[in-house]
């Protein structure tokens, strides 16, 4: 069995399972937000009183917040009121961030575990060695219920990568490569391991990175198989101990030498329209967006600081500086990014998805055309339906943010 | 439940996203009808004047990729439409219109279907029909685990009658 199976053997109580085989399994984690908990909750009401597991089941408010308006405002109540009678963790604004940055952070996650969330990119989680995946409020109102769920186990789609990554080459570039070669349904209900020499020294930062824009080639999850790095993100964090598992073989895989990639963009309108960022220089820019469950983590924030310390955002340009969480945001203003961006022209936002999703705080008018560190570039994606959205690196959108264009990093 | 499912061709292409199907401005309601009244505005903004009770979405690869807002079958839902036929779903969009028992069929027949064209599933032969394309078309078999799920009338019924 490889790694995927093992966990999910352990999680149905089989000695033993395999890809295409219907199971159910236990939830160490089941994760509900402000947009997908209220119907999530509503459901669960219509059936039952008590959560069977309260020690599983966490809400985080962050797309509507800090609430945008009063229905969101009543989402939140709602949501808030359930958890205290629920005796359920609830991460209000103040102590929380972006559900994928937090979860982490706070000890929730570990490696080996088995976490389902009603929001796609549940599949961060990977990065630490746990099965996630990502479910709809029904499926959450049934864990909720029954503490467990139904999954098909999936095959394992491999991901070598080899070479010497180039200057400015980041997680975010390597997945992008990724999902432009196989497509945005190239990995459908597929487990993507990422492995090989270049992933073994990439920063966890860069390995959630990764692992959050599985869903964007239809992943059912992305993972890495726990190593040092891993060990050592968990130790020192609260919550449960690790589970090990053994890996073995997988169904498919793919090597890449990624010694020759380039800064890369995925334009509008689809995650998989990859192409190296030098290439789309005519494109002018009206708003930079930096943070997200994809690329909203210290590393995330020192490498856009690193491109605009001692520069200024082009004139006319609105660059918005969103950190994934509460820690983030300080560990950010501790190292001095916060001030690079202000004093850039830059705006920062309270951790919150925001412009992300098209919720809030930096929404496009018509016409317009942003670049993002987020994990998608669909049609109004972020605001009107004639937006355009390009996805990139923090160093790339940082870099283009200076320039007013698109441009690699290296042509600054 | 029914074995006959008949309706008129709404056409679309590939990788139809939840986000056109049902934009996150809307998100802070999940009162069917209101999703309905929006449902793949960003798409065609008069859809949910077009449908009529019983169409059909016929769509290419990728059907409902994206986010997992259980929104986007609930307002497909709403709107009328009795059934989506895809060449392929994205994963969180399919196990939410099982789900909440909006029913799906993975067939690959986009290809030679227009918009309003009458369409015939025969569920229990496992066949499409297009009349005026003169075609029939399999359906991709269900697994017994998701006939299951189907035939309680969705995953929160089939918990409560299997007695939690
Ligand atoms: S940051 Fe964007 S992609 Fe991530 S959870 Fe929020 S809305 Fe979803």
């Amino acid at each position: 069995m490889n790694y995927v199976e093992n966990i999910l053997s352990h999680a149905s109580g089989r000695k033993s399972v395999s890809a295409g085989e219907y199971i159910e399994a236990r939830c160490d984690t089941v994760l509900m937000n402000d947009v997908t908990g209220p119907l999530a909750v509503k459901e669960f009401l219509k059936r039952g009183k008590k959560i069977k597991n309260p020690g599983s089941v966490v809400i985080v408010c962050d797309h509507f917040t800090p609430n945008k308006d009063i229905k969101s405002a009543e989402n939140v109540k709602f949501l808030r009121d359930f958890a205290r009678k629920q005796k359920i963790r609830f991460f209000e604004i103040g102590n929380g961030g972006v559900e994928h940055v937090i979860l982490p952070e706070k000890g929730i996650v570990k490696p080996g575990d088995v976490v389902i969330g009603a929001d796609s990119h549940t599949c961060t989680y990977g990065a630490l060695g746990a099965f996630s995946t990502g479910v709809g409020s029904t499926d959450v109102a049934f864990a909720m219920l029954m503490g467990k769920i139904w999954f098909m186990v999936p095959e394992v789609m491999e991901f070598v990568y080899s070479g010497k990554k180039g200057k400015f080459i980041t997680g975010k570039d390597l997945i992008l490569l990724t999902i432009g070669k196989i497509g945005v349904n190239g990995a459908n209900y597929k487990a993507m391991k990422f492995a090989g020499t270049v992933i073994s020294a990439l920063s966890m930062d860069e390995r959630f990175t990764m692992c959050n824009m599985a869903i964007e080639a239809g992943g059912k999850a992305g993972f890495v198989v726990p190593d040092k790095k891993t060990a050592d993100y968990v130790k020192g964090r609260p919550g449960r101990k690790a589970r090990n598992f053994a890996d073995g073989p997988s169904a498919q895989t793919f090597k890449m030498d990624i010694s020759a990639v380039k800064p890369l963009v995925a334009s509008p309108h689809l995650p998989d329209k990859v192409g190296p960022a030098a290439r789309l220089n005519k494109v002018k820019i009206d708003q930079a967006v930096i943070g997200s469950c994809t690329n909203g983590r210290i590393s995330d924030f020192a490498q856009a600081a690193k491109i605009m310390k001692g520069r200024k955002i082009s004139a006319g340009l609105r660059c918005i500086i969103l950190p994934g969480s509460q820690e983030v945001y300080a560990e950010a203003m501790k190292k001095g990014y916060i001030e690079t961006f202000l004093k850039a022209g830059c705006v920062i936002a309270p951790p919150t998805c925001g412009p992300c999703l098209g919720g809030h705080m930096g929404i496009l008018a018509g016409g317009e055309t942003a670049i993002s560190t987020t994990n998608r570039n669909f049609v109004g994606r972020m605001g009107a339906v004639s937006s355009r959205v390009y996805l990139a690196s923090p160093y790339t959108a940082a870099a283009s943010a200076v320039r007013g264009r698109i441009i690699s990093p290296e042509q600054l | 439940m029914k074995n006959i499912i008949k309706g008129n061709a709404y056409v679309v292409g590939d990788s139809v996203d939840t986000d056109v199907i049902i934009p996150a401005r809307f998100l802070t309601s999940d009162n069917a009808d209101e999703l309905a009244a929006h449902c793949m505005e960003d798409l065609d903004k008069d859809f949910s004047k077009k449908v009529k009770k019983g169409d059909i979405i016929v769509a290419g690869d990728n059907f409902g990729c994206g986010s997992s807002r259980e929104h986007a079958p609930i307002a497909i839902k709403a709107s009328g439409i009795s059934a989506v036929i895809a060449k392929s779903f994205a994963r969180i969009f399919l196990r939410n219109c099982i789900n909440i028992g909006l029913m799906v069929f993975v067939c690959d027949m986009k290809k030679d279907a227009r918009a309003g064209d009458e369409i015939t599933i025969d569920m229990r032969k496992g066949e499409i029909i297009n009349a005026r394309a003169k075609k029939i078309y399999k359906v991709k078999p269900v697994p017994e685990f998701i006939k299951k799920i189907v035939s309680f009338g969705g995953l929160l019924n089939y918990a409560v009658q299997r007695g939690r």
